[in-house]
C-alpha cells in the first residue's frame, strides 16, 4: 500500500529542508521513492499544513521505580485528572505524573512518537522496562545510571583500567537494555551513603578518595571507546545549588574536548549575586557551551504549577526536601548501585526563586546559538510535566507572547534577567531541529527524526496557525510506522511502540568477576539482573531495535 | 510491525547453557523463589519422580511453595468438571452479569496483575490485592509524610546497627537474617566492625540473628501493639526531650537512651519493619513513627528504612496497580474512570457489605490465601488443592509462577524486580492467559 502526503510545508533538518512544500511517500512504515507509473493507495491533501518527522523527547522520566514511587504518593494530583477508557484506549490518570497509559497517549496526541526514559538504574531495569512496556503509543529507550555504583567505584580505586571499566560499561549496558549511558552527581550519591552532604568537582569521595572529574572522565572517555554513539549524559554536581554555575563551567572544561551532554542545565546555572544571593549564570554557561562543540545539552525548563521531581540524586534530592510542596518526600539508598530522590515541587510565578528559574531556563534557550546541541525539554516532571511543552515552544517563537508572560512574575526576577532584552525567535525549522533532527542524530536513531528515504515514517502534521501553543497542543495527524495513530488530536489506533538499545562490544571474561561480585554482595544473580529479549518482546508484547554503534577502540 | 533485531554477540538474553533450563542434569540454578517478598533468587532446584525437589537455599516456605504436589485438578463450574473454555465462557458470563465485580486476592505476578487490570478496567469492576490492609500501614506513610528508605544489598553491605519494630520478621522471611543480617562479608564493614542488632517488641524470635559480623544483640520487649510507643520516646531522648516516666510500655528509660546513643553513633542505621506484623489498630501512625524518626537521624548521620512483607506478590499487584491506573490498588472502574478510595474500595468491606455481587479471586502461589468466607459467587482461579467453604461458582485451576510457568515479580523493597523461571512443573495455564481469555469473552 503506498500513501502519499501532498504538498505539505516540510520542515526536515536532517536533510536541509527548510518550509518547503513536498510529496512524502510512504510503503510498509517507510518513507520511500516510489517508481514513475506506481499507484497511490491514499492521499492526504496537505497544501499549507506543516510536516515534520514525529517529535522526539531525549530526556522524559516516563518509567521506573521512582515514577512510581511519585504516582503513589501524589494521588492528590490526579484527582480531576482520571481519564476514563475509551473505544481504543485504556483508563489512567494525567497531570504531573500520568500513569503510564496516560503519558503513552498524550505524547503522540502532541505529536511525539519517541520518548526516552533517562535515569534507569541497573538495579531497577526490569522495572523500567515493564513501565516503557505499558507505555503505548511511542518508541522508547532508556540511559543506564552508572558512577555512584560500587563496583565501578571499586574498580576505579584498584585501578583496574580502562579495558576492565569499559568492559563493564557495555555489559551493563546489554543487561539493562540501554541506549546511552548517564552519571548523575557522579561519586555524589555514593558519598552521600557515607554522609558526605556536598561533591564538588574536584572533592574527594571519602571511602573511595576519587573525585567526579575523576569518573567523569572515565566514563566520558570509556563510551567514546565502546563506540555508544550517545556521548555521557551528565546530571552534574550540584544541582539547585546556587553557584553552581561555577561548577558546570568547571565541567564543561574539565572534559577536555571529550564528547559530552549536559542535562536539565537550568538546574546548574545558578549564580549567587543579588540580595537573595541567586542570580542567573545563563550567558556563562550559555558562551561556554557555544564555544565548546564537544558540548550539547537539554535546558530542563521550569513551568509553573504544581510538579514532582524524581532524580536519581539522593544527596540534592535530600538537599531539596526543604522546599518540598505538598510536604512530603521519598529518599532512596539503593542496593550498592544508585540511589533516588522523589520530592513534590509546585513553582510559583510569584516566588522570585521559582520566577528567576524561568527566565534563567529562557535565557538558556535564547543565547546558545546552536539548535543541533541544544533539546528542548522540562526534564518531565522535574520542571513541569511534559503537556506543557505547546506552551514552551510558544515561549520561544513569540517574543511579544514571552515578554507578556515576563510582566506576570516576580518583580524581583524581573530585574535579575535580561530575558526581556533577547529577541530571538525560534523558526519552525529551529523548532524541528531540537524536537526532531537533533535528539534523533544524538541518539543515534539512525531512522528516526527525519524525513529522508529509508526513514521509519513517524510523521506529525500540524495545522500553520499564529498561536504555536494551539498548533503544537493539536497536531492535525500523526503517523508512526506509516499508520495514521493519531487524527485531530484523537487517538484513531493503538499501536505498542518500540524499545531502542545499543549494544557496544565487550569482552565477556568481564562476568567472571562481576558474577564472583554479585555472588558476595549482592542479594541479586548477575544472571537474574539481566533483562533478557524476551521480557521485552515477549512479556512485553514490544520489539526491540538495536541501533548501530562504532568499532571499540582499545588500548594499544 | 517494527524491524525487530535480536542477537548481536553476545545477546543479553544468553545464559550459561544448562544453568537455567535446567539442562542435561535437570537442575536448575539461580532460581528466584516467588514464595515470599524478599525473592532469594539462589535456589538450586531439581527434580524427582514426583515433582520439584530443592537442593540448595530453600527455606520452609520455598520448600512448601516449590515441592507442594500439583493434584490433578480440572476447570469446574458449580463443582462439576468442564474444559477450559467452558469455565472461561462462564466466568466471562458471570463478570459481565456483574454490578460491582470484585478483582480480589491478586496472588499474582507482574503479567497476571496487567491482566486483571485490563479486565477490571473492561468490567467496570474494583482491584484489591488480600494483603491491602498491611501495605496500607505503608501507603498512608507515604502519602502523608513520605520517609527515608534503603534496599536489601544496601542494607546487607553498610547498616551498623539494624533495629527490628515489632516484627517476627524469620517467620515471614525464614532467610532475611541469613541473607541480610548475618553476612560473613559486608562491603563497608570494616576493620573489626561489628553490626549491633536490636529487636523492640516481646516474643519475636531472635535465634537467626547470629553468626556473620553481628555484635551484640539487645531486645526491649515490649507488647508488639506499644512498639510505637517505644519508637516515639526514642525519637524524644533523641531530640532532647525529658521524659517524667522510668518505663514506657515495660522498656526502661535506661534501655531507651542506650539505644539513641547507638543510633546517634551509628554510621548506617536501618530501622525494618514487616507491615503484615503490625497488626494493631491506628498501625500506620507506627510506621509513621518510625519513618520520621529515621528522617530526624538523617539531620546528622545516616539512617535508613527497610520495610518487608510483599508476600502472595503483593508489590507487584500494589506497584502494577499504581503505574497504570495512578493509584496503589482499592481503585473502582465502576464508572470506566479509576475511582479511588481505600476506604470504600477495600476488598474485605465490599464483601462483608455485600456491596459487590462477585467475587473474582486470584490466588497463583499458595493455597492459603483464601478468599474471605461468603455467599457471594465466586469465581476462583486458584492453584489446585484449595478448598472453600462455599463451592465457587467457576473454578480454573491456574499454574504458579516461578514454578508452572515464568513470570516476574517486584520486591519487597520496591526497587529489584526477579524473572522467575518455568521449571516446568506442570502445564497449567498462567492467570494472565486464563484472565485474557475472559476478558476477550466479555
Ligand atoms: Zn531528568
Amino acid at each position: 500500500m503506498l500513501i502519499k502526503l501532498s504538498g505539505g510545508t516540510v520542515y526536515d533538518p536532517a536533510n536541509g529542508i527548510n518550509g518547503e512544500a513536498r510529496d512524502i511517500f510512504i510503503r510498509d512504515g517507510r518513507i520511500v521513492k516510489p517508481g514513475d507509473n506506481e499507484r497511490v493507495d491514499q492521499e492526504y491533501p496537505l497544501k499549507g499544513y506543516v510536516v515534520m518527522a514525529g517529535a522526539i523527547d531525549p530526556h522524559t522520566h516516563i518509567g521506573g521505580g521512582k515514577v512510581t514511587i511519585g504516582r503513589m504518593m501524589l494521588t492528590e494530583d490526579h484527582i480531576g485528572q482520571e481519564v476514563a477508557r475509551g473505544e481504543l484506549t485504556r483508563a489512567g490518570c494525567g497531570h504531573a505524573v500520568p500513569s503510564t497509559l496516560t503519558a503513552g497517549y498524550r505524547y503522540a496526541e502532541m505529536g511525539y512518537t519517541a520518548c526516552f526514559e533517562p535515569a534507569m538504574l541497573p538495579a531497577n531495569a526490569r522495572q523500567a522496562h515493564m513501565e516503557m512496556g505499558d507505555t503505548p503509543m511511542v518508541d522508547k529507550g532508556a540511559f543506564v545510571m552508572l558512577g555512584s555504583d560500587d563496583f565501578l567505584l571499586r574498580a576505579m580505586t584498584q585501578k583496574k583500567g580502562s579495558e576492565f571499566i569499559n568492559d563493564y560499561i557495555g555489559w551493563t549496558m546489554h543487561a539493562a537494555q540501554a541506549l546511552a549511558v548517564k552519571v548523575v552527581n557522579p561519586g555524589g550519591i555514593s558519598a552521600f551513603k557515607f554522609n558526605q552532604r556536598k561533591l564538588d568537582l574536584d572533592e574527594k569521595h571519602v571511602h573511595y578518595e576519587l573525585t567526579p572529574r575523576d569518573i567523569l572522565i572515565t566514563l566520558a572517555r570509556g563510551l567514546r571507546e565502546i563506540g555508544v554513539t550517545h556521548p555521557l549524559h551528565v546530571h552534574g554536581c550540584n544541582l539547585g545549588v546556587p553557584g553552581n554555575d561555577e561548577t558546570t563551567l568547571a565541567t564543561i572544561r574539565a572534559m577536555e574536548g571529550l564528547p559530552v551532554h549536559l542535562t536539565h542545565v537550568q538546574f546548574h546555572s545558578y549564580g549567587t549575586e543579588g540580595d537573595m544571593k541567586f542570580s542567573s549564570g545563563a550567558p556563562r554557561v550559555a558562551e561556554l557551551v557555544n564555544k565548546n562543540k564537544n558540548v550539547s545539552m537539554d535546558v530542563g525548563q521550569i513551568m509553573f504549577g504544581q510538579t514532582c521531581t524524581a532524580s536519581g540524586d539522593s544527596m540534592r534530592q535530600y538537599g531539596n526536601t526543604k522546599s518540598a510542596y505538598p510536604k512530603k518526600w521519598v529518599v532512596m539508598d539503593i542496593e550498592c548501585d544508585a540511589g533516588c530522590g522523589v520530592v513534590p515541587m509546585k513553582y510559583k510565578d510569584k516566588s522570585f526563586v521559582n520566577a528567576l528559574q524561568w527566565a534563567i531556563g529562557l535565557e538558556l534557550f535564547m543565547m546558545v546559538d546552536d539548535p543541533w546541541r541544544l533539546f528542548l525539554t522540562t526534564d518531565h516532571p522535574n520542571g513541569g510535566p511534559f503537556t506543557t511543552y505547546p506552551h514552551l515552544i510558544r515561549l520561544l517563537m513569540d517574543r511579544g507572547f514571552r515578554n507578556d508572560m515576563l510582566q506576570k512574575i516576580h518583580p524581583g526576577a524581573q530585574a535579575a534577567t535580561i530575558l526581556g532584552s533577547l529577541k530571538r525567535e525560534y523558526s519552525l525549522y529551529e523548532i524541528a531541529i531540537m524536537t526532531r533532527a537533533g535528539p534523533a542524530k544524538s541518539l543515534g536513531l539512525k531512522d528516526r527524526g527525519h524525513l529522508g528515504v529509508g526513514a521509519s515514517a513517524d510523521i506529525t502534521v500540524y495545522d500553520d496557525v499564529a498561536d504555536r501553543e494551539a498548533m503544537f497542543q493539536k497536531p492535525g495527524l500523526v503517523f508512526k510506522n506509516g499508520e495514521l495513530i493519531v487524527k485531530n488530536g484523537v487517538i484513531v489506533k493503538v499501536v505498542q511502540g518500540a524499545t531502542h538499545v545499543a549494544r557496544p562490544e565487550y569482552d565477556r571474561a568481564i562476568e567472571k568477576p562481576l558474577r564472583e561480585y554479585f555472588d558476595r554482595y549482592h542479594t541479586v544473580r548477575m544472571d537474574n539482573l539481566r533483562v533478557g529479549d524476551h521480557e521485552i518482546i515477549q512479556s512485553d508484547k514490544g520489539s526491540i531495535i538495536q541501533q548501530p554503534t562504532r568499532a571499540r577502540v582499545r588500548a594499544a | 510491525m517494527t524491524t525487530t533485531t535480536t542477537g548481536s554477540p553476545p545477546p543479553a538474553t544468553a545464559r550459561p547453557s544448562g544453568l537455567s533450563t535446567g539442562g542435561a542434569s535437570g537442575v536448575h540454578e539461580n532460581v528466584a523463589c516467588p514464595f515470599c517478598g524478599i525473592l532469594c533468587d539462589d535456589l538450586e532446584i531439581g527434580r524427582t519422580a514426583s515433582g520439584l525437589k530443592i537442593r540448595k537455599n530453600g527455606c520452609d516456605r520455598a520448600v512448601a511453595g516449590f515441592e507442594r504436589p500439583v493434584v490433578a485438578s480440572s476447570p469446574q463450574v458449580a463443582g462439576r468438571e468442564v474444559s477450559l473454555a467452558e469455565a472461561v465462557t462462564e466466568a466471562a458470563r458471570l463478570v459481565r452479569a456483574a454490578r460491582l465485580p470484585l478483582f480480589g486476592g491478586l496472588g499474582t505476578d507482574v503479567e497476571g496483575m496487567r491482566a486483571v487490570m485490563s479486565a477490571a478496567e473492561h468490567a467496570g469492576g474494583v482491584v484489591d490485592h488480600a494483603f491491602s490492609e498491611g501495605q496500607y500501614r505503608n501507603f498512608e506513610v507515604l502519602q502523608t509524610a513520605g520517609w527515608f528508605m534503603s534496599t536489601l544489598t544496601e542494607t546487607r553491605n553498610r547498616a551498623d546497627l539494624i533495629v527490628i519494630v515489632g516484627s517476627d520478621i524469620h517467620k515471614l522471611h525464614p532467610r532475611f537474617f541469613e541473607r541480610i543480617v548475618a553476612t560473613p562479608e559486608p562491603m563497608f564493614l570494616m576493620a573489626g566492625k561489628k553490626r549491633t542488632v536490636v529487636f523492640i517488641g516481646a516474643g519475636l524470635d531472635t535465634s537467626a540473628a547470629t553468626g556473620g559480623h553481628i555484635g551484640e544483640v539487645i531486645s526491649l520487649p515490649c507488647p508488639t501493639a506499644a512498639v510505637g510507643e517505644v519508637v516515639s520516646a526514642l525519637r524524644a531522648r533523641l531530640k532532647g526531650v525529658p521524659l517524667a516516666a522510668k518505663e514506657i510500655a515495660g522498656i526502661a528509660i535506661a534501655n531507651i537512651d542506650d539505644l539513641a546513643d547507638r543510633c546517634r553513633k551509628a554510621d548506617y542505621g536501618v530501622m525494618v519493619w514487616a507491615p503484615p506484623s503490625l497488626a494493631f489498630p491506628a498501625a500506620d501512625l507506627t510506621v509513621r513513627i518510625v519513618s520520621d524518626l529515621v528522617k530526624d537521624l538523617n539531620l546528622t548521620t545516616r539512617f535508613a528504612g527497610l520495610s518487608l512483607g510483599g508476600n502472595e506478590g503483593a508489590v507487584s499487584a500494589g506497584a502494577v496497580s499504581t503505574w497504570q491506573s495512578g493509584f496503589p490498588l482499592r481503585v473502582s472502574y465502576a464508572s470506566g474512570k479509576p475511582d479511588y478510595d481505600p476506604v470504600r474500595f477495600a476488598a474485605d468491606r465490599l464483601i462483608a457489605r455485600r456491596e459487590t455481587d462477585l467475587v473474582l479471586w486470584v490466588a497463583s502461589f499458595t493455597p492459603d490465601l483464601m478468599p474471605p468466607e461468603s455467599d457471594i459467587p465466586t469465581v476462583l482461579l486458584g492453584v489446585p488443592g484449595m478448598t472453600l467453604a462455599v463451592q465457587p461458582a467457576v473454578y480454573i485451576p491456574v499454574g504458579t509462577p516461578g514454578a508452572d510457568h515464568a513470570g516476574r515479580l517486584i520486591r519487597c523493597d520496591n526497587v529489584v524486580s526477579l524473572p522467575l523461571t518455568n521449571l516446568g512443573r506442570s502445564t497449567l495455564p498462567s492467570v494472565a492467559t486464563v484472565l485474557a481469555a475472559i476478558e476477550h469473552a466479555l
